[in-house]
């Protein structure tokens, strides 16, 4: 059977490109293939610097014929039934059609259609310019004498050259000639740009590969990283150092040379004074060379690896010593950042430590976070709140976890970090402990980034426990609120990275914590932090005037309500906070300045009124001032104003995101709006331990049964998950498992027949409808089990809960055996149905069992 | 002695590795220009450049652009550092086949020998926010420092480019360096002669580096430059209305003049440290402004190819 050779060859590719570039080539050649009927025997992909190489064996040499019966109108039928029936069969005229008969209908017309299968390089010559003009690079362009976009071809950098020959093993290939943005295919192909530039005659892969091998081009990716990293190790050693292993790093040399050859290049030991993670981030992300250490110390070795992509005349030599040049000055440059990183910034309080001098850079230039969520200062202020609040939940030091707070974000002020962002935290971590912060408020600083993803590890000291988790939820809370919520494959602030990372440290610390009160507390920080936003973005696109007036009695409400910081706010202090956008509202909305006085001391629950003496002061020389006596004759207005506005508005918005029952009746609008963030979040939170459980072996319908709206304590689901999958592999969670299966149906069955009546099945059956004795058993199980279920959840035992369940499985049984549900007696039936509907409401109150599979 | 011609060897002297350049792109059918006379962050903002990429019009031109980057400025203590330093710029429009090879080729020239020093093309998508430009290409890499930047534009001024220009930007002084096995930038041999007639470029540009740090960072009057900036902007746009006859435009060369004079003038605003964030997305963005319109009325002139 033919192969095809295709090679589609450029300028340099960037090398993070590569890999999936040769995976979409692959697969839009081979389904492009099968769709025309062309399957095959096997296919791979390879690609280097300059060229995307495809190997298809096994293709048939054309497309099978095709035959096909198109069954046509009566002998006799209409005109326009005949005219459609020859459109359809591609014939001309009635008299190429056969006539036959069919038994019902008599005398048929038939066309009987043969296609002719294509060559196989027909079908490649239709399809392959397509492919290549439509190649799903993530970035590509034009170049020379173009014209303008989309008419032009396209490519990751200048296409030079296309090779495309197909034929068998046996014969000279034919080449395919296809023609493509004004290069035709041909089965030329170059060698090295610089060691074997000459063109070079291809057939088929076989002598393909080894031709370019000969070029000095080693084809295979693979192949590549595996003599990069054999060449390193062994070079290493020669030298009495070990080779820093680095994935990411390989591939990316592996991406950049065509023909690799290894090399040592060296530094003054000097620069090792540097920490470690610098000098390899210096070396690794400038120069693309791996570090090496030494094996005795474990320490970073004054020497590095780099990969070249000749074979020099001199075997390298004025290559290694350029490259130790280029690192020398990286170095030097990393090694003077390190060391004004240790002197204080001459502008800033010298009495002030050097982290809290670079925070206080940081504020004073207003550093953005992100553009809605406002500043790195303001953030900071928000995580040294939360911090705290969670230090308390968690049994960490609260002024540990604040200190830690102050200064975790300080390191990106440095000049270290400003050069080489991956080292953020550590470099936290390193200049804490140089000033002499405490280790676990330096070691909070490095680890509250942490966990990373799936495999980094989680954090075990306390402080940095309680840290992480509030950055992590400042940041899924704030993108939450400004609705930049992750879609499909877009996640670009790694909101579900931060998720996992609360659940991991939730979950692998064993925190017994609900998510739903730090959730909430971080809400509320990022609501007060941001209500300028609000007011100026959101509030003025969605609200009208009088709902600013609810925007100030929200945060008065907040104040009295929150409940783990009452105060929160003082007085001075809230109307210092929010004088100038109560001023500016004022400003505004001159006509509602009044009520919205009124309305603040209403929503603050201000019947003392020395409190709203104190805010007409502020808001003195913009209005008249009301006397008691007007509030107290408007009050009754005023508490109708605000209960109408909030209800309705509240309504509108809070539907689209969370389920009314949530919200209690008598809530603001604004609480309701920070319900409907939290509920939608902590929503989240439970898909992503959904996804996390299942790669932990969960079972998806287990899950799916403990997994609540209502369930916000992680440690508590992942518990329950595990107890009822080990309950349900035993024989009385099976039994169990059954007998709810059957009287869920059985009450299923009934709801659909009589809706009306359905709704009585959840009352209480009664005593003197019980008769048989299996029915009196199960009516008595029930009582008991009910009991002894709410004691064990109470406690959280959810197994002891559910071993309090299992004994209504034998009874459940003998009452299915012995007991006819359907009685004649409506009273007697109504009384089995309530039986059951108990049995499966105790059921529920433990787990969802109906969505237990089997 | 030294005899003349090796005094112009590229691996002897600075002078000679730029006269080399110059020639080899001479040969190659460049117009050989002088730099632009104002005060650019780099060889692109040179008419030159960023207008004749624009159009129809083929174009090939190579020139040494002095640059300016007044925040990269280190009083002459930094041996890789310098607020100003020359940048050699080719562009060929449109961009030839084997212009990678050209390119190589004229590494050749200037001594490097591709069978003892490693060549690479890495990667670097260029982006120029002020001139509302991008393009594709790499960084190239001799033996793994940063030599040249390699760019096929695709789009200047905000204009989609077509036919599609090629730039090449020498980093003159790391290549000198490099050719030259010399450390610090100030030890780099400029006239390629030795003993009493030897003149360093520490000799040439050494207190130059002190003095324009400290009028950078130090004593830029920030008043006069904000002033300056709103100057430059208001006739820039001034100079684009009174040339916008419709079809023709007759004063896009003056206009641009004024666009590269804001753009330097918010360089060294930035180099003071009185730009916060926000405003610094916002003096970003109407340079881009008045670079996009410049772009625009160039189009409508003969050298943009206006009928």
């Amino acid at each position: 059977m033919p192969d095809l050779l295709l090679e589609l060859f450029s300028e340099e590719i960037p090398a993070r490109m590569q890999a999936n570039a040769a995976q979409d080539l692959q697969k839009l050649v081979t389904n492009a293939l099968v769709d025309r009927g062309l399957t095959y025997e096997g296919a791979a992909a390879y690609v280097t610097p300059r060229r995307l190489t495809l190997n298809i064996v096994g293709l048939p040499a054309r497309q099978s014929d095709q035959h096909e019966d198109i069954r046509g109108p009566r002998v006799g039928s209409p005109e326009q039934a005949l005219a459609g029936f020859l459109k359809k069969a591609g014939l001309s005229s009635i008299d190429q059609a056969k006539i036959e008969s069919d038994g019902k209908k008599g005398e048929i017309y038939i066309a009987h259609i043969h296609r002719a299968g294509k060559q196989t390089s027909d079908v490649l010559r239709d399809i392959l310019p397509g492919i290549v003009r439509n190649f799903p690079w993530p970035r590509s362009m034009r170049w020379g004498d173009t014209i303008a976009y989309p008419e032009s071809l396209r490519w990751v950098r200048p296409l030079h050259s296309i090779v495309c020959t197909f034929g068998p093993e046996t014969e000279e290939p034919e080449i395919v000639d296809f023609e493509v943005g004004g290069i035709t295919a041909s089965n030329i192909t170059y060698g090295h740009r610089f060691m074997a530039p000459a063109a070079i005659k291809v057939r088929r892969f076989g002598d393909y590969v080894a031709a370019l091998e000969k070029a000095k081009v080693v084809l295979d990716p693979a192949r590549r990283r595996e003599i990069i990293l054999t060449d390193a190790q062994t070079l290493a050693f020669a030298h009495g150092y070990e080779l820093v292993e680095d994935e990411g790093l390989l591939n990316e040399v592996a991406g950049l040379v065509e023909w690799p050859v290894v090399l040592m290049g060296s530094f003054d030991a000097a620069f090792l004074d540097i920490p470690g993670e610098v000098v390899r981030a210096t070396i690794r992300a400038n120069q693309k060379c791996f570090v090496l250490r030494n094996p005795k110390t474990n320490k970073l070795a004054p020497a590095f690896i780099l990969t070249a992509n000749i074979e020099a005349t001199d075997h390298g030599k004025a290559i290694a010593a350029g490259n130790s040049r280029v690192v020398r000055a990286r170095l030097s440059d990393a090694l003077y950042f390190w060391q004004t990183d240790q002197k204080p910034l001459p502008d800033y309080n010298p009495k002030r430590s050097l982290l809290d001098q670079r925070m206080d850079k940081s504020r004073q230039l207003n550093i953005v976070f992100h553009e809605k969520l406002g500043t790195q200062g303001e953030r900071v202020d928000r995580i040294i709140a939360l911090a705290q609040y969670i230090a308390s939940l968690v049994g960490a030091n609260p002024a540990d976890a604040k200190r830690a707070a102050e200064l975790c974000k300080a390191d990106l002020i440095t000049e270290v970090v400003g050069e080489f962002p991956e080292v953020q935290g550590l470099m936290g971590r390193r200049y804490a402990e140089l000033q002499g912060e405490k280790p676990e408020v330096a070691l909070a600083i490095e680890e509250h980034y942490k966990p990373q993803g799936p495999s980094d590890y989680v954090p075990k000291n306390p402080i940095s426990i309680a840290l992480a988790l509030a950055d992590k939820l400042d940041t899924l809370v704030g993108f939450w609120v400004i609705d930049e919520k992750p879609t499909g494959s877009k996640d670009p602030f790694a909101l579900r990275r931060a998720a996992l990372g609360v659940i991991r440290l939730v979950l692998e610390n064993g925190l017994k914590i609900n998510l739903s009160s730090p959730v909430r507390y971080a809400l509320l920080k990022l609501l007060v932090s941001k209500i300028d936003y609000f007011y100026n973005a959101f509030d003025r696109e969605y609200l009208p005037k009088e709902r600013l007036i609810e925007a100030i009695s929200f945060f008065g409400y907040l104040q009295e309500k929150s409940p783990f910081e009452y105060n929160y706010l003082n007085y001075d202090g809230f109307l210092k906070r929010f004088n100038p956008l109560l001023i500016k509202m004022m400003d505004e909305h001159w006509d509602v300045y009044e009520s919205s006085i009124e309305v603040f001391a209403v929503g603050n629950n201000l019947l003392d009124w020395t409190v709203t003496e104190k805010l007409y002061d502020t808001v003195v020389p913009f209005g008249k001032r009301l006397n008691d006596d007007e509030v107290s004759r408007r009050y009754p207005e005023l508490m109708e104003l605000v209960t109408k506005t909030f209800e309705s508005r509240a309504n509108e918005l809070t539907n689209l995101r969370i389920h009314p029952d949530k919200i209690p009746a008598e809530s603001s609008f604004f609480e309701k709006y920070a319900c409907a963030i939290s509920s939608d979040l902590l929503t989240f939170f439970n898909e992503r331990l959904k996804v996390y459980l299942r790669e932990k072996g969960m079972r998806h319908d287990v899950l799916d049964a403990v997994i609540s709206l209502e369930a916000n304590d992680l440690l508590e689901i992942q518990n329950r998950a595990q107890a009822l999958q080990v309950f349900l592999e035993t024989d009385s969670g099976k039994n169990l498992l059954a007998a709810y299966k059957r009287a869920a149906n059985i009450l299923r069955a009934e709801e659909k027949k009589f809706p009306t009546e359905a709704a009585s099945y959840a009352l209480p059956g009664e005593v003197k409808y019980l008769h048989e004795p299996s029915e009196k058993a199960l009516g008595a199980e029930l009582h008991t089990s009910a009991y002894e279920t709410s004691a064990a959840m109470r406690k959280n035992d959810f197994t002891a809960a559910l071993n309090a369940l299992a004994k209504l499985a034998q009874p459940a049984e003998a009452f299915f055996t012995d007991v006819m549900v359907n009685a004649d007696d409506a009273a007697l039936r109504l009384n089995r149905l309530r039986l059951l509907s108990n049995f499966r409401a105790q059921m529920h109150a433990a787990a969802d069992f109906s969505k237990i599979a089997g | 002695m030294t005899s003349k011609t090796s005094a112009l060897d590229p691996a002897r002297s600075f002078q000679g590795l730029l006269l080399t350049l110059q020639q080899f792109w001479a040969a190659q059918g460049c117009v050989i220009l002088q730099p632009y006379d104002m005060e650019v962050g780099a060889g692109t903002f040179h008419p030159a450049t960023t207008l004749r990429s624009l159009g129809p019009k083929h174009w090939n031109a190579a020139y040494v652009q002095p640059s300016r980057r007044p925040k990269d400025g280190r009083y002459g203590e930094n041996p890789n550092r310098l607020q100003h330093y020359y940048q050699f710029q080719v562009i060929l429009k449109p961009s030839p086949s084997n212009l990678q090879q050209l390119y190589l080729d004229s590494l050749a020239a200037i001594g490097v020998d591709m069978a003892l020093h490693d060549i690479r093309f890495v990667e670097d998508d260029w982006e120029s926010p002020t001139l509302g430009a991008w393009g594709l290409g790499w960084e190239c890499w001799c033996d793994g420092m940063e030599v040249s930047q390699f760019t096929y534009f695709q789009q200047v001024a905000g204009v989609e480019c077509a036919p599609i220009s090629g730039e090449l930007t020498y980093g003159l002084e790391r290549l000198a360096m490099y050719v030259q096995g010399v450390e610090n930038v100030y030890d780099l041999n400029f006239n390629g002669l030795e003993g009493a007639a030897k003149v360093t470029y520490g000799d040439v540009f050494k207190q130059a580096e002190q003095e324009y740090s400290r009028h950078n960072f130090e004593h830029a009057d920030t008043a006069m430059l904000v002033q300056h900036f709103k100057d430059a902007e208001a006739e820039c746009k001034a100079l684009l209305a009174a040339g916008d006859q419709h079809e023709r435009h007759t004063m896009a060369l003056p206009a641009y003049d004024q666009c590269i004079k804001a753009s330097h003038r918010f360089n060294l605003l930035d180099a003071r440290g009185v730009i916060s964030v926000t405003e610094r997305q916002s003096y970003i963005l109407r340079v881009r402004e008045l670079a996009k319109a410049c772009g625009q009325a160039w189009l409508k002139t003969a050298g943009g190819g206006a009928a």
